[in-house]
């Protein structure tokens, strides 16, 4: 089968809607810019060089045009421009700016391509390239698939070093001297005899100057910034309570609202009695919400008792109303009608394993992203302008909505991204916003507040989807002769992205991430994944398709490898033919002491590729009376360039912390249609006592830049149960862990 | 019928049901919005706030509950112009992330400290375990509590 032809089956999910949109919008559309959404918005003696650059005469702020969910990119993305501009740290000023697609992602569909991460051919890296002209078609600001840094990585530091060039070029014409014998130096450019032109002497001169060329950048031996662990730039105020969250947000007259809507996922309100609400003094106005209502009230805690207080009569719920119904649908999905992808099928699989093969089946349940900051947005509708101020990690999707939602013209709206109370993937859904706007609305001309209760917050989720793994294998001579990988899901995109009306056609590529594009090499080797129907709403949760299918596939591999009498992860290292995913488990073995173990306590591991970054991770654990105690964790991942290490130790340690949530006891089941779980404390994260200290190594052996939100996620699952495998010998195939041992 | 408290060295008066949580009367009565509503049954901590001394969830607890007494907020404790010891301990191992549960991290942490300046290691889980934080960043949390006691004792 040639290339092209095996491209073609693998499928090109992201590619086959940009080759619509390039249909739709033309070259024209792509050769031109989106412009610059920062001008025309500035103030008397500001100046803009960039869509990412703003100079008043105060200093210098960077457009750092990502959601800011705790991941620490503004702090990166400020670095890259203040690395080229010369920038004085201390003074730097960050701001996520106006929505706009001028600040369109271009490496978000790189994750969609059908090339592995570790395909560093022509072709991959050719169709990787051509990605960048559909995400400008699309046109989409969004943060989301570790893709953050990739996509700014290069771009950052261009507008840095052409802000830079044209504050040189002015200061060159003001001195009336060579550019090349002026330099710059903590926000001010050096004249020949040492004065100091501060940047905002020169930022409304600079901006007039067209550059002919591109500049050039420093070279990495040069960076004073990037590659150093900087303070966050939100740090000061995230200590001092300070930091204005969406839910935070406070105007002149503002009313406090909150909301419910059917418990039955996407479930029709059929009736409601608010007779006791409207009476209780501080209720101003219930609003009727497409499948539930809002309640709009002089404070938030008066809004959510009077929700509380309105009886509802909802529809059924549209997909079967029981977990066990929805097992069934996911043990019933593995037919060739629902094939979605065989992303991977080298050898003869069918021909290699024996009648005895080793089988297995595992399960992982849905997940709620349970952010701190429960689901809030605040909007303002007046004197025919609307402002929305929301943590969003899609925030050009309200600009997309707004308008019909509202009867407004594009050019009144505007939209605010603030700091995020944490993301994971949840905050790139329109519900709270468009909940939000609806209110406005009914409110117009007073601001309004909507702030979601825990409850509705965990019971109105878009969950990671159940999902199941089935594993067909044989061994022999300590290696694994086939490998029969199948795995089977709700489609995340096809239900997020109908969301927002996309229709995508040809196979998702996240049922199967996190499994195909290991790189193991084995002589036969399969893995397809399938797509069980559409039931409960699905969304992306940190990690995708890798949180379920590194789970299933590293404890499948981690049975095999006690299989065939092996040590697991020497088996992992001898099969595995990709150097710098290699070195990571190296690493981990080196860090964690594995092979000379602590009496009472057993290691485990796991090794997972996602988002391109190889990420190994051995977590110890011991028996207690109160239960299994987790002693040590161990974290080794390539990042390609470490632009922060501080930050991306703490994004490894964060990203398994929240894997470990999930593993322990993660899980959202269904009855009556309706999520069972309602708080904290029926759906319990990790708690600081249960925490281990947690070793983080980074290496720099791969070729590219990687983003680092997710990685350290997905072997987090499994490294603790074949850690528990190894200590009380009991296989877990099933999430969560606690369902089935007792944890301290 | 109002309530008067004493709110961060200020007294203040607020007209609202006397039991409505503190966490709201301080949010959206006083606008001080340092103090995070996480989850409003007291399993995440993110609310907390020290009333005279003592750590408490201010969503379980009721405004008229504290008339007269004496209220900190994360406002109260330092600013970032003076940082309060467990603040700068904080912004020292660049603890927070997201963020949104740091409030109540830190209240919970300086009220720890207050009442025994040298914890063990197992005295700090236990302190602090009762406040969650999705992000994870609960081995920064723990090397924070330590540099506090440092500087505390040092100060």
């Amino acid at each position: 089968m040639g290339r092209v032809m095996k491209i073609a089956r693998r499928g090109f999910l992201f590619g086959s809607v940009a080759l619509m949109g390039g249909v739709a919008f033309g070259w024209y559309r792509y050769a031109t810019p989106h412009g610059n959404p920062l001008e025309g918005t500035l103030p008397e003696g500001a100046a803009t060089l960039n869509p990412y650059v703003i100079i008043d005469q105060t200093g210098v702020t960077v457009i750092a045009p990502r959601a800011e969910m705790g991941q620490g990119i503004h702090t990166t993305l400020a670095a890259l421009v203040a690395e080229e501009m010369d920038l004085d740290w201390s003074q730097i000023r960050v701001m996520h700016g106006p929505a706009s697609k001028a600040y369109y992602n271009a490496a978000i569909l790189g994750e969609g391509v059908p090339f592995a991460p570790t395909d560093d051919s022509r072709l991959a890296n050719t169709v990787r390239g051509a990605m960048d002209i559909p995400a400008k078609f699309l046109g989409l600001q969004i943060t989301g698939g570790s893709s953050s840094i990739p996509d700014g990585y290069e771009k950052m530091r261009l507008a840095g070093a052409a802000a830079r060039a044209a504050l040189v070029e002015a200061a060159a014409q003001r001195l009336n001297v060579p550019a090349a014998q002026l330099s710059t130096e903590n926000g001010a450019v050096i004249a020949p005899d040492g004065t100091r032109i501060p940047y905002p002497e020169l930022a409304v001169a600079a901006a007039a100057i067209d550059l002919r060329a591109e500049p050039a950048l420093k070279p990495r031996e040069d960076w004073r910034l990037l590659g150093r662990t900087l303070p966050r730039t939100d740090m000061l105020a995230k200590v001092t309570g300070t930091e204005t969250y969406a839910i935070d947000l406070r105007l002149p007259g503002m009313r406090f609202a909150t909301v419910r809507t059917n418990p039955r996922l996407g479930g029709e309100m059929l009736g409601y009695d608010a007779t006791a609400a409207e009476a209780m003094p501080g209720v101003e106005r219930i609003v009727p919400l497409p499948g539930g209502v809002a309640v709009v009230a002089t404070n938030t805690w008066t809004a959510m008792q009077a929700a509380d207080a309105i009886t509802f009569d909802w529809g059924p719920a549209p997909y079967p109303a029981t977990s066990a119904e929805i097992a069934e649908e996911l043990r019933a999905s593995f037919t060739p009608d629902r094939l979605d992808s065989t992303n991977r099928d080298d050898g003869d699989v069918d021909a290699a394993l024996p009648p005895d093969a080793f089988t297995a089946e595992y399960t992982a349940p849905y997940l709620a992203h349970a952010t701190m900051e429960p689901m809030s947005s605040a909007a303002w509708l007046k004197d025919g302008r609307l402002t929305v101020w929301t943590g969003h990690q899609l925030p050009t999707q309200i600009l997309t909505e707004a308008p019909a939602l509202t009867g407004l013209p594009p050019e009144a709206i505007t939209v605010e991204v603030l700091p995020m109370g944490g993301g994971f993937g949840r905050r790139a859904e329109m519900d709270i916003v468009r909940q939000a706007i609806a209110v406005a609305q009914a409110m117009e001309g007073t601001p309004v507040l909507v702030t979601w209760s825990r409850e509705e917050d965990m019971t109105h989720d878009f969950y990671r989807p159940a999902a199941m793994g089935r594993i067909c294998a044989a061994v022999a001579d300590g290696r694994i002769t086939a490998f029969d990988f199948a795995t089977c899901a709700t489609s995340v995109v096809e239900s997020q992205m109908g969301r927002i009306g996309l229709s995508i056609p040809g196979p998702d590529g996240t049922i199967v991430q996190g499994a195909w594009e290991q790189p193991y090499r084995l002589p036969n080797h399969r893995v397809t994944g399938y797509r069980a129907p559409a039931m409960v709403p699905v969304g992306s949760w940190r990690s995708v398709g890798a949180s379920q299918n590194a789970f299933f596939h590293e404890t499948a591999m981690d049975e095999l490898a006690h299989l065939a009498g092996a040590d697991p992860l020497d088996f992992r290292l001898s099969q595995i033919d990709h150097d710098p995913s290699r070195k990571v488990l190296e690493a981990v073995r080196d860090m964690s002491g594995w092979g000379s173990p602590t009496p009472g306590r057993a290691k485990g591991v796991a090794f997972c590729l996602s988002f391109g970054v190889p990420t190994a991770q051995v977590i110890e654990v011991e028996e207690t009376p109160q239960g299994l105690r987790l002693t040590g964790a161990w974290i080794a991942a390539d990042v390609g360039i470490a632009l922060d290490p501080g930050n991306i130790e703490a994004q490894l340690q964060g990203a398994m912390v929240y894997g470990l949530s999930a593993a322990i006891r993660g899980e959202i089941t269904f009855g009556d249609g309706m999520v069972q779980q309602a708080n904290f404390w029926d759906y319990e994260p990790l708690r600081l006592s249960q925490c281990p200290p947690i070793a983080v190594q980074i290496l720099q052996n791969q070729p590219h830049i990687r983003g680092i939100g997710e990685p350290g996620t997905p072997p987090a699952a499994p490294a603790l149960g074949n850690a528990i495998f190894a200590l009380t010998g009991q296989r877990l195939r099933d999430m969560p862990f606690a369902r089935t041992v007792s944890f301290a | 019928m109002p309530t008067t408290l004493t709110v961060n060295g200020r007294t203040e008066t607020l007209d609202l049901p006397p039991d409505i949580p503190l966490l709201w009367a301080l949010r959206d009565g006083l606008n001080l919005t340092g103090t995070k509503f996480g989850c409003g049954v007291a399993a995440c901590g993110a609310c907390t706030v020290h009333v005279d001394g003592q750590a408490v969830r201010s969503c379980q607890t009721a405004l008229g509950d504290v008339a007269g007494a004496s209220v900190t907020t994360i406002e109260g404790l330092g600013n970032p112009a003076a940082l309060h010891a467990v603040q700068a301990a904080w912004a020292a191992a660049q603890v927070a992330q997201c963020g949104y549960c740091q409030s109540g991290q830190i209240m919970q942490a300086a009220a720890l400290l207050a009442e025994n300046p040298t914890p063990t290691d197992a005295q700090i889980d236990e302190a602090m375990s009762g406040n969650l934080c999705r992000c994870g960043t609960y081995p920064r949390i723990r090397a924070a509590v330590q540099d506090a006691a440092t500087r505390l004792k040092e100060a």
